[in-house]
């Protein structure tokens, strides 16, 4: 086994542009699934079928299938109904819709989790839906929710790479890039494997920590 | 579509089946060797599980292909066969998932339970064979269920390395026919079709464990999986 730091410290700029872009994704991710996740959780409470059944076989469906073929969907499919994208664009898009699935689950759990008490308050006081909503049940259900949301987060991290497949430079594809022109793929590789470990370990510690201040 | 490109599209769903077969035997074996050891008396044993816990549940699925597919061969002098390469990244990767819910599905068995079979003078090995195992197993079922349509996911990824699965056979359909909205469909359709097929048979399972020991499944209100995917059970 040959180990190079030559190819480490020629392979570092390219790692840090890696970097922000993986960042980008992750938060611009994070932000469309929180949205999305919240508007399905709450479209799942309409009292009507004609809303759930649609609803729920779609998010199902999405959660069910390869987010790869839902980017090459996306990537390949849009541009023939001429809506075009850049390739970031449309990665944020589906790796935040493909989580979304996953965070309406979360936010189903915590409005569920909130005290009917609350609902009977709410009644009792004559507040309209929507005050009861934004003002008394979403903001207890979204504070207990919030380290399962960040767990989320940190699997949606260790999914950006799949960027790669439609041509965003994120980390992986630059360690891809950097290997195809220089033939040295065990440095590239590891050096990003290694730093996927540390960002998601210390994350995780984060998130810990976070889960604490919350619970009192 | 014709019916040659059919037939593509067939290959790839056995190689897809082939490789999820695989890699979730790899998976089970490995989920129950890495939880089991992080019961271990031993320090040691527990320290190296969980170190093996946290690096590969800390890194990307695809990462971990790239690094099979072109770090393992020149530093090591093995080249694997794209199969067995695609298995051991997806096997171990999800294996430490798994071994997350082993883990949590045995601390949960009531300790009492334990203790009875101390009294009784069980070996440790047949503590967990006959009496953890069969009360904590029914118990995973639910989330390797989800699990396992993670990892039926997963193997998607193996198409970035040119191995002919389902995803990969929607790519050459897409070449071949310049038109990518109708085979893209059909190739999501398939997937949610096997995924459908397997959370079925894992509920059968689970039902069939679950009167093994005396149990029935809990209701469960419509189409709601635990929302513990990959990442709710850390």
């Amino acid at each position: 086994m040959k180990w190079d730091w030559n190819a480490v410290s020629d392979f570092m700029p390219h790692f840090w542009d890696g970097l922000l872009v993986t960042l980008q994704i992750l938060v611009l991710g994070s932000l469309v699934s929180f949205a999305l996740g919240l508007v399905w959780a709450l479209l799942m409470r309409v009292p009507s079928r004609f809303v759930t059944w649609p609803v729920g076989v779609v998010t199902e469906f999405v959660r069910n299938t390869p987010l790869l073929v839902q980017l090459f969907f996306l990537f390949y499919v849009l541009p023939e109904w001429n809506i075009t994208f850049s390739a970031l664009t449309t990665g944020v898009v589906a790796i935040g819709l493909h989580y979304s699935t996953y965070t309406m689950q979360v936010y189903r759990a915590g409005i569920e989790g909130v005290p009917v008490g609350q609902w009977e308050a709410a009644t009792a006081l004559n507040l309209p839906l929507k005050r009861t909503w934004t003002a008394v049940i979403l903001p207890q259900a979204i504070r207990r929710v919030v380290p399962a949301l960040g767990n989320y987060v940190i699997s949606m991290l260790k999914d950006t790479p799949l960027l790669m497949a439609i041509t965003v430079l994120e980390m992986l594809g630059e360690a891809r890039l950097f290997s195809q022109q220089n033939f040295q793929f065990t440095e590239p590789l590891t050096v990003i494997g290694v730093a996927f470990i540390v960002i998601s370990y210390l994350a995780s510690l984060a998130l810990r920590a976070l889960e604490r201040r919350l619970a009192h | 579509m014709t019916s040659g490109l059919w037939e593509l599209v067939l290959q790839g769903v056995w190689v897809t089946i082939q490789l999820l077969v695989f890699s979730s035997l790899l998976a089970a074996g490995v989920s129950f060797v890495v939880g089991i050891a992080r019961t271990h008396h031993l320090w040691i044993v527990r320290f190296l599980a969980g170190v093996y816990t946290e690096v590969f549940r800390g890194t990307s699925a695809l990462v971990m292909i790239f690094w099979v597919f072109f770090v393992l061969p020149p530093a090591f002098g093995w080249q694997l066969v794209p199969m067995w390469a695609g298995t051991l990244a997806l096997g171990l990767t999800y294996g430490a998932y798994g071994s997350e819910i082993v883990r949590g599905a045995l601390g949960a068995v009531d300790p009492s339970q334990k203790e009875g079979g101390i009294a009784l003078s069980f070996t440790p090995w047949q503590r967990m064979r006959l009496i953890m195992l069969p009360q904590a197993v029914p118990e995973m079922i639910p989330p390797f269920s989800n699990l396992l349509i993670e990892l039926l996911k997963g193997t998607a990824l193996v198409s970035i390395m040119g191995m002919g699965d389902l995803a990969f056979s929607g790519n050459l359909v897409r070449l071949a026919l310049q038109e990518s909205a109708e085979i893209y469909t059909y190739i999501l359709l398939i997937y949610f079709v096997i995924a459908f097929l397997l959370t079925r048979v894992m509920r059968g399972l689970e039902k069939k464990l679950k009167a093994g020991v005396g149990k029935t499944p809990p209701k469960r209100k419509a189409a709601a999986p635990e929302p513990a995917g990959i990442g709710g059970v850390r």
